[in-house]
């Protein structure tokens, strides 16, 4: 190394001579050029910015220039250090990014590879479809209400109607437990919860009642002895059958889409007076003809039956204590199994109670 | 009811060309419900003619059958040649031919054809192949003055016809005859209806076969008329017997069809009795202990107390309004006929019929109650028809005891029918519409009352009305509107929890199913309960819908394990099933009997309770099995089979989405295997098992080895969840995780020793987990090593080496006071 002097040999210091430095600036930057990969990349930072780099020796050798030489010679200097540090940060993030680029490549899978792994879950849609009519009329401002599927006599029929000599009370229909003197049967409707809501609740009482339903039917395609309903019961001031027509649009568009409205046949229940069958308008032919013709939903009727509704039965407010001078209701039920076959296309309602996983997987968690 | 729809056109003046589905559909919007259309004979194109045999001869052929070679006049130029197989007519009658181009039934074509060396020249019919019953015991041969050579058979038989099925509710009983059909029609077009009970005649009251009646509550109306001189083996007109027939109903003879039309006809049922075998005086009463009666179907049938009965001084000739007794039945040797036109109560009736189920047309009508006032036209319209088309004369007058009860009048607020319909109807639309369906009406001071005709007996309250007047308006003038119902609260908590529960299950790979809740005593010994099993005392059913499985279920399994095999069966083994519903347990103190209530009020708090308390306890179960492959093998590696700790872990999951804090203890119960049971314990109370099944249950219900399950009472779950849930609070200071592996006896549970680490580490814990499990060589035998990472964090400051190690030391003391743990270097 040369330590500072006073007596200058410009030959003595040709490595800070403009050329020298733009030669060894040119070399440095031809290294970093070449680093192909980043590990070469390291070893052309060490060549080209280490110590024993001709830059980094050069650049020492300032202090030992004449001092009207050290200004012109530390620029050119550090221009030319300043070049190759920015030439590597250059060619790294280049390198970076071939790198990346390949690892990216080199990392691809097989995406279509299936992962069915953890096993699939699924409820069950006579579930999901209890609430989601549930839903429909808790929006509405009503609840659910709920009961026993083991019943008294008297709330499953006196309460609502069906006097001791009715044809439904026969083990034909009713399933009873023993001891039959203890007056206890399988509920043959959701309308005992319609008994419950009016002796529990404070008027005026808009409930829903899904639930489990049983009749002495032996099971086949359309029917099954173990099935589910839902009933609805609304008492208030003042209530009327055109109340209940706006119910049940409500619900019918809710269920099955926008326009479905529902009609009124007079029919016959004890709990009701007066009382009607309720029809959907087909919701796949609207009852549009020429579709209505070929509808294999409606099967060409262009409606569909739904269930039943009516007026409460006064008889029926005064078994449960409700002034009927004051008060009116209405009350409608629908089976869900019917629901579910009519609106979801269930052919067979075995389906729905033999619990093969495949039926029930194919509703997912809701409906 | 199966309605012809001639029949209907006697007394309404139907537009010739109204399309029958018209009718049907005007028809249902009135309350009468459709079940089918039929048009019979419609499949029949003719030339069908009525021929007359001139003269046959009887053919014997080789391969052992006779046909007769007849010479039919079909009132053609010449007279047919026609095989004919039946021997059952004589030279002289009145036959149905179909000729060549003739299609039947079935699409049966007719051609001349070449058979027993004859060309046959079209066929000779019996009343199979025209669709008119089952008889093909031999051809059809028309009365003698009913037609002649050469008639359109199609018309002469009334083969064709349009014939409307209705569904009649309980309500309309007069819709279960023609009168009240019609009348119904009527009312659809707005025409007028020529009521038969008005046309027809009445018969005479005065002195005729002696009646009486022990109790007039049991028979309002008991009138009887006498045929004498009758030829019962006369046929049956055509059109009376293809009406009887098309209204679903077989004719049999003249006086049995004859009876069974005008039943159809006016809606009462009418009994013929040979009067003959009757003796004595016909006495209306309740049976006698011991008494027996040989009804009209052969069977012979002690009779109880609380029957009806026809009876003569032999005893019961007939369950009255239900069926009568053979030995007094017309039969072709009958000439001389009593004929019996009554009406009776209808519970009594109900009752009957259906304690000798016997669900006979006649009970079917007097059960939902008939018209009495027109029993007197009624009998004098089969006395007429009879000697019309059977000779004889009717007697002069009839008996006639008791006298209907006239409805009672209602009277109703003008204004009630819009309040209930909901829309405007006005006083005078709803006098019109009472007075249409046949009330006697008066209005006046704001008030209708309505006197109901006497064949609507279902006409009883305000209510009744109100329906009578806007079924008559039409039902779809019921505008839609939506009430608004006051601001709901929402699902309640048990409702939202359910949800969560069963989502939380489904999310975890289960596929909820909905089974039956009746199992058998079978189901007991294949989950191997013992005799003293609590699940063993169950309600039964008094009338099971299977004998195999009269009981209700208390516990879920045995539908759950059903629902699995069939699933194995159907090759989808892998898999696992959940079920949320109730069992049953019997309420203790059986023989609890339900108090007595009315419905003319609301039951007492207290008698509600008491009725509250017949009912059995029926909390909500959750079941859960599995079985097969939890975790298949799959480019990710290997696959993992269900075992018990998948039935746990979803009991753990279950209490998770509640937050519930449960404990899982080592427990035994069937029917899970006894190594591999746990019991679930919510403070201090079993509410569930879960484990693997036993091999033997396994068997026993076809299902895999290994085989896991759970059940749990989920009410005592869901009670327990808490209402809201508080906010933890989160420390942001460092962590300190310590390892430590503790080594305890084989026969400590993993539970105890997690339990110990945790009370003895305090506060500072933030959690401890199970990540090994170890037993061998390097632990001994009979003992295991369990690994726990612990995590410790305080929630204000940065817990010191020394802090932490304290910690550690005092959870690893713990666990060597309680469980004996050793810490393993």
């Amino acid at each position: 190394m040369s330590g500072p002097n006073s007596s200058y040999d410009p030959v003595e210091v040709t490595p800070l001579h403009p050329d020298e430095v733009a030669a060894m600036r040119d070399a440095a930057l031809e290294t970093i050029f070449r680093a192909a990969t980043l590990d070469q990349l390291k070893e052309a930072r060490l060549a080209t910015t280490g110590d024993r780099a001709p830059l980094s020796l050069a650049n020492r050798e300032i202090g030992a220039l004449p001092p009207q030489a050290r200004k012109a010679a530390g620029q050119r200097i550090g221009q030319a250090r300043a070049a190759v540090n920015a030439a590597l940060a250059a060619r790294r993030t280049e390198l970076e990014a071939e790198h990346e680029a390949r690892m990216l490549v080199e990392e691809s899978v097989d995406v279509t590879l299936p992962y069915d792994r953890d096993p699939r879950g699924a409820r069950h849609p006579l579930t999901t479809l209890q609430e989601r009519i549930g839903d429909v009329f808790i929006a509405m401002g009503w609840e659910i209400a709920e009961g026993p599927e083991a019943e008294a006599e008297w709330l499953n029929f006196d309460a609502l109607n069906l006097g001791p000599d009715h044809p439904a009370r026969s083990m034909q229909d009713t399933i009873f437990l023993e001891p039959e003197d203890a007056g206890v049967v399988l509920r043959t409707h959701t309308s005992p919860v319609q008994a419950r809501s009016l002796l529990s609740r404070q008027l005026p009482v808009y409930v829903v009642c899904p639930g489990r339903t049983y009749r002495t039917d032996e099971l086949d395609a359309t029917h099954t002895p173990v099935f589910h309903q839902v009933e609805g019961l609304a008492v208030d001031k003042g209530l009327s059958m055109a109340h209940l027509k706006g119910t049940l649009d409500t619900f019918a568009a809710a269920m099955f889409g926008d326009g479905i409205t529902t009609r009124f046949r007079p029919s016959y229940f004890p709990f009701t007076e007066p009382s009607a069958e309720v029809d959907l308008i087909c919701f796949v032919c609207r009852g549009l003809p020429p579709e209505v013709e070929s509808c294999r939903t409606c099967r060409g009727e262009g409606w569909l039956e739904w269930g039943g509704c009516g007026v409460v039965n006064p008889r029926v407010l005064i078994a449960c204590g409700v002034d009927p001078e004051e008060y009116s209701g209405f009350a409608f039920g629908m089976g869900i199994e019917r629901t579910l076959m009519v609106r979801n296309g269930v052919a067979d309602m075995r389906d729905m109670v033999e619990g093969d996983v495949r039926f029930t997987l194919a509703f997912g968690m809701e409906l | 009811m199966r309605v012809p729809v001639s029949w209907l056109r006697d007394y309404v003046d139907l537009p010739a060309d109204l399309p029958v589905t018209d009718l049907a559909n005007r028809l249902t919007l009135l309350g009468l419900k459709l079940e089918a259309i039929e048009a019979p004979g419609a499949d029949i194109v003719g030339p069908l003619v009525v021929g007359r045999v001139l003269a046959y001869d009887s053919e014997q052929h080789s391969n052992g059958k006779t046909v007769r070679w007849c010479q039919v006049d079909v009132a053609e130029e010449n007279v047919r040649g026609i095989v004919c197989g039946a021997a059952n007519f004589d030279a002289g009658d009145l036959v149905v031919v179909a000729l060549p181009g003739a299609v039947l039934p079935g699409g049966f074509g007719i051609t001349a054809r070449r058979t027993y060396g004859h060309i046959s020249d079209g066929m000779i019919c019996s009343a199979r192949e025209l669709g008119l019953g089952d008889d093909h015991r031999g051809i059809m041969v028309l009365g003698k003055d009913l037609a002649k050579p050469g008639d359109d058979a199609l018309s002469a038989l009334h083969l064709r016809d349009d014939v409307i099925e209705f569904e009649i509710n309980p309500d309309r009983a007069y819709a279960l005859s023609v009168r009240g059909v019609a009348r119904e029609a009527a009312t659809a077009y707005g025409l007028d209806f020529a009521d038969p009970a008005r046309t027809f005649p009445a018969a005479r009251a005065g002195a005729g076969y002696p009646v009486s009646v022990e109790d007039p509550a049991d028979c309002g109306m008991f009138v009887t008329l006498e045929v004498s001189g009758f030829d019962a083996t006369a046929p049956t007109p055509p059109e009376l017997a293809r009406r009887v027939q098309l209204a679903g109903m077989r004719p049999i003879s003249l006086p049995v069809d004859v009876t069974n039309y005008v039943m159809l006809e006016l809606g009462t049922p009418i009994h013929g009795y040979d009067k003959a075998a009757l003796t004595g005086p016909i006495a209306v009463r309740r049976a006698r202990t011991g008494e027996t009666l040989t009804t009209l179907d052969g069977v012979t049938r002690t009779l109880d107390s609380e029957d009806l009965l026809i009876t003569d001084d032999s005893g019961p000739i007939g369950m009255a309004g239900v069926m009568g007794g053979a030995a007094t039945e017309m039969t072709d040797e009958t000439t001389d006929i009593v004929i019996e036109a009554a009406s009776f109560d209808p519970v009594v009736i109900a009752r009957g019929a259906r304690r000798h189920k016997l669900p006979s047309e006649a009970a079917k009508r007097f059960e939902r109650g008939v018209d009495a006032t027109i029993a007197p036209v009624a009998a004098r319209r089969v006395a007429d028809l009879l000697v019309r088309y059977g000779g004889g004369r009717v007697a002069p007058t009839a008996t006639s005891v008791g006298s209907p009860a006239p409805p009672a009048p209602i009277t109703i607020s003008s204004r009630l029918p819009a309040e209930i319909a909901g829309f405007g109807i006005g006083a005078d639309s709803a006098v019109e519409a009472l007075r249409t369906v046949g009330c006697d009406v008066k209005s006046n001071d704001g008030k209708i009352t309505a006197t109901p005709p006497p064949w609507r007996l279902d006409l009883t309250d305000p209510y009744d009305l109100v329906e009578e007047v806007v079924r008559i308006i039409g039902y779809d003038k019921v505008p839609s509107v939506l009430p608004a119902a006051p601001a709901g609260r929402g699902l309640t908590k048990q409702q939202r929890l359910r949800r969560r529960v069963s989502r939380a299950v489904a999310s975890a790979g289960y596929v909820e199913a909905v089974t039956y809740p009746f199992v058998g005593q079978q189901d007991w010994s294949a989950l191997g309960l013992d005799a003293a099993d609590w699940r063993r005392t169950t309600l039964r059913v008094a009338n099971p819908l299977s004998d195999e499985e009269p009981l209700l279920r208390t516990t879920l399994l045995p539908g759950l394990l059903r629902v699995l095999g069939r699933n194995v069966g159907r090759a989808q083994g892998d898999v696992g099933v959940y079920e949320m519903a109730s069992v049953f347990l019997p309420a203790p103190g059986d023989g609890v009997r339900p108090p007595q209530l009315g419905v003319d009020r609301a039951p007492t708090v207290e008698e509600f309770k008491a009725l509250e308390a017949t009912l059995p306890a029926q909390p909500l179960h959750l079941g859960v099995v599995v079985a097969g492959q939890r975790t298949p093998a799959g480019w990710w590696g290997s696959g993992r089979v269900s075992c018990w700790a998948d039935a746990v872990e979803i009991c753990r999951e279950v209490a998770r989405s509640l937050g519930v804090a449960i404990d899982v203890l080592p427990g035994q119960q069937p029917p899970w295997h006894p190594g591999r049971c746990a019991q679930i314990v919510l403070a201090d109370a079993v509410i569930g098992h879960a484990g693997e099944l036993h091999p033997k249950v396994c068997q026993a219900y076809g299902v895999p080895a290994r085989a896991a399950a759970a059940e749990v009472n989920l009410d005592a779950l869901l009670a327990s969840a808490p209402d809201s849930i508080t906010a933890p609070a989160i420390s942001t200071y460092p962590v300190g995780k310590e390892d430590v592996a503790l080594v305890v006896d084989a026969g400590v549970s993993a539970a105890d020793v997690e339990r110990a680490l945790r009370a003895g580490a305090g506060r500072l814990l933030e959690a401890a987990r199970l990540f090994d499990v170890y037993a061998g060589e390097q632990v001994g035998a009979g003992k295991k090593s369990l690994a726990f990472s612990l995590r410790f964090r305080a929630p204000d400051h940065t817990l010191t080496d020394a802090e932490i190690k304290a910690a550690r030391e005092a959870a690893v003391r713990a666990a060597t006071d309680h469980v004996g743990a050793v810490l393993r270097q």
